[in-house]
């Protein structure tokens, strides 16, 4: 008895080895270094100095803006991303004919097999004195800025992360039960409310997946405020690029990224919070 | 019964593409009974309830509702509820918030209070006093069934409608349930129209009972009619246990005829529908109009295969010669000790009036296309 629970608890602690391992390489490690570093200070010749002292943290109110922008650019991408992939995944999961509905998804994830890169650079060019405002100069608009303008991040940001949007709320949407719909109408419900108090409401779980999913990669994202915000709209990854590999102030990096890595934990709490709490559902799938 | 009918087909015809579900079907449902659609799956009874509730919309013809056409209306501007399959109960609402949901949805708005007050009387209704703060998910399946009913009745329909609400609870479930339906009914005093394929549910519960077939209402008549009298060769075996002996027609008197089966036995047996002499026929002979003896009487003589004991009756397979295996039912009286043993020869008598003759060839035709159509359907 006692052997074989024994064994039955050695079979389980070989299959989590592998992913502990890693996760304790590449994740916790570097982290427990972050951490380290963000109480220390920066040595003369740029890099990381042993101390103890909270100065960086301090000193956040340095990089203000990048939070600013952070914190205002990556919610307000993820709430375009969402507004604009609802319809979308609604038409495809309950409208959509059975047999287009494969490919039309298919249609969706396609970009992706494009790196993010060549797609941001297209929009540079699309955006820029020779695209669209050179098209515009025809018909009289003259002297229109698209690009290196928070529009243009949010731009970016809401072609490059929709498909992330779209998908998981596609799922919760195509797990919904059509009976329920049918029962609300019996009940004398109208299509709108039976959408705001049926379909809406069980497809939560859906929406704050993608939600938190997209603005938790928005808060760390670098290279379309790079490319369509020109420098002038930058976002914490911008800052952190700057601080680790111009300036090479480590420790003040560090401070940043913890602080980041923070505010990402609460964004999840909240949103998981918010959908199990309003869908009644009692966990949160991750797609 | 001069009163309008609750529910009224008129030439209600449902195509979905090449597939009609529904044909032709004149239907007028009296007010206050209790009536279930019975018939095999894809014989299109599904589609008439979902057409009353609004769900599907006929392809020909007009549904009424207390006299009123409802073509166009949609499901909730309809004054009918629904029982769902499986319930369909809101998962992300409480039992309360699943029976008030209706009442939300009344405008001119109820007040919060009227809205609490009835949905309470409706738990109580449904003897689910006190479980208002339930989550679905941790109800029995009986208990879901007490909340659909009572989330359907709190709107105070003009008919309440039921798609084969029992199917998915156990039997011992299933029975209390019949009852507690038919007393319901009784007291609430409205139409219930009931969908089941079920046809000892169908018999059980309702006033009327409408067997369907092929897209087509075959019979509509009270239980005992339906099983007694049934109008047609689908109907008597469909509903109940019943033994098919085929035969010709060998002589015809009145309403009766003469019956010569395969093994050169005549019988007399009634008709329903007029038979020429020659035709090919079968007749109809219920397990409990079969009486067993010790051999030496009886129109046929057989060896018991089978002997199924089920308490109070008992049934037995009977081969017999030339005929084929024969289905009898015999009360079992406590200490009468008179069962018979497999192997052990019978013979085997019916009172006269009880066969029924049926013109042969349309049954097996109707019965394939059926499954045909189950299986487009499913």
């Amino acid at each position: 008895m006692r052997r074989s629970l024994f064994r039955k608890n050695l079979v389980t602690a070989l299959l989590l080895a592998p992913a502990t391992l890693w996760l304790v390489v590449f994740l916790v490690l570097p982290f427990v270094a972050i951490a380290v570093f963000s109480v220390g200070e920066r040595a003369p010749e740029g890099g990381y100095q042993a101390a103890l002292t909270f100065a960086q943290y301090a000193n956040l109110p340095a990089r203000a803006t990048a939070f600013w922008n952070t914190m205002v650019l990556a919610p307000a991408g993820a709430l375009a991303c969402l507004l604009v992939a609802y319809p979308v995944a609604y038409y495809l999961a309950l409208r959509a004919p059975q047999r287009w509905r494969l490919i039309l998804l298919a249609l969706i994830v396609i970009p992706f097999w494009t790196s993010l890169l060549m797609r941001t650079y297209a929009w540079m060019y699309i955006l820029g004195g020779r695209g669209i405002p050179a098209l515009l100069a025809y018909v009289g608009i003259e002297d229109l800025r698209l690009i290196n303008t928070p529009g243009a991040v949010l731009l970016g940001i809401v072609y490059g992360y929709l498909p992330l949007m779209i998908l998981p709320i596609y799922v919760s949407l195509e797990r919904l039960d059509r009976r329920l719909l049918e029962a609300s109408a019996d009940l004398g419900a109208t299509p709108l409310s039976t959408f705001l108090g049926v379909t809406l409401r069980l497809s939560l779980p859906g929406v704050m997946t993608g939600f938190s999913l997209v603005m938790i990669l928005l808060l760390g994202e670098y290279l379309i405020p790079t490319l369509l915000g020109g420098g002038k709209v930058f976002f914490i990854g911008n800052a952190l690029v700057d601080l680790f590999l111009q300036s090479r102030n480590w420790p003040f990096g560090s401070a940043i990224a913890i602080t980041l890595v923070l505010v990402s934990v609460v964004v999840l709490i909240v949103a998981n919070r918010i959908s199990t709490r309003l869908s009644g559902a009692r966990r949160v799938d991750l797609i | 019964m001069t009163a309008v009918p609750d529910i009224e087909f008129r030439a209600v015809t449902k195509r979905y593409g090449a597939i009609t579900a529904v044909s032709d079907i004149d239907l007028a449902i009296p007010p206050s009974a209790f009536v279930a659609l019975l018939g095999p799956s894809g014989c299109g009874k599904t589609t008439c309830l979902r057409m009353i509730g609004g769900f599907e919309q006929p392809s020909e013809g007009q549904v009424l509702i207390r006299g009123r056409d409802m073509a166009g209306t949609p499901p909730y501007r309809r004054p009918v509820n629904m029982v769902f399959q499986q319930y369909a109960l809101f998962p992300h609402l409480d039992v309360e918030e699943n029976i008030s949901y209706g009442l939300r949805q009344a405008r001119p708005r109820l007040s919060s209070r009227e809205i609490a007050l009835r949905a309470g009387e409706a738990l109580s209704m449904v003897q689910l006093a006190g479980y208002g703060r339930r989550k679905i998910h941790e109800l029995s399946g009986g208990q879901q069934q007490r909340v659909a009913l009572a989330r359907a009745l709190v709107n105070k329909p003009a008919v309440l409608l039921l798609d084969e609400p029992l199917a998915a609870l156990d039997k011992k479930l299933r029975t209390d349930m019949q009852i507690e339906l038919q007393n319901l009914q009784r007291e609430i005093g409205i139409t219930f129209v009931l969908v089941t394929h079920d046809q000892e549910e169908a018999l059980s519960m309702s006033d009327f009972v409408c067997v369907m077939n092929g897209g087509r209402v075959v019979q509509l008549g009270q239980p005992s009619e339906i099983y007694d009298e049934p109008a047609d060769l689908f109907v008597a075996d469909f509903v109940g246990k019943t033994n098919l002996l085929n035969g010709k027609v060998a002589g015809l008197s009145g309403d009766l005829v003469d019956v010569a089966l395969a093994d050169g036995t005549v019988i007399s047996a009634r008709k329903r529908v007029p038979l020429s002499r020659g035709e090919a026929v079968s007749v109809s002979l219920r397990p409990e109009s079969l009486s067993l003896s010790a051999p030496g009487s009886g129109a046929f003589k057989g060896i018991v295969r089978n002997r199924i004991f089920l308490g109070s009756t008992a049934e037995y397979a009977i081969e017999v010669q030339g005929i084929g295996s024969l289905l009898a039912k015999a009360d079992h009286v406590i200490g009468q000790g008179n069962l018979f043993k497999p192997g052990e020869p019978v013979a085997i008598g019916f009172a006269a009036g009880a066969p029924l003759a049926f013109p042969h060839a349309n049954n097996n035709g109707t019965n394939q296309r059926e499954d045909q159509h189950a299986e487009i359907l499913s």
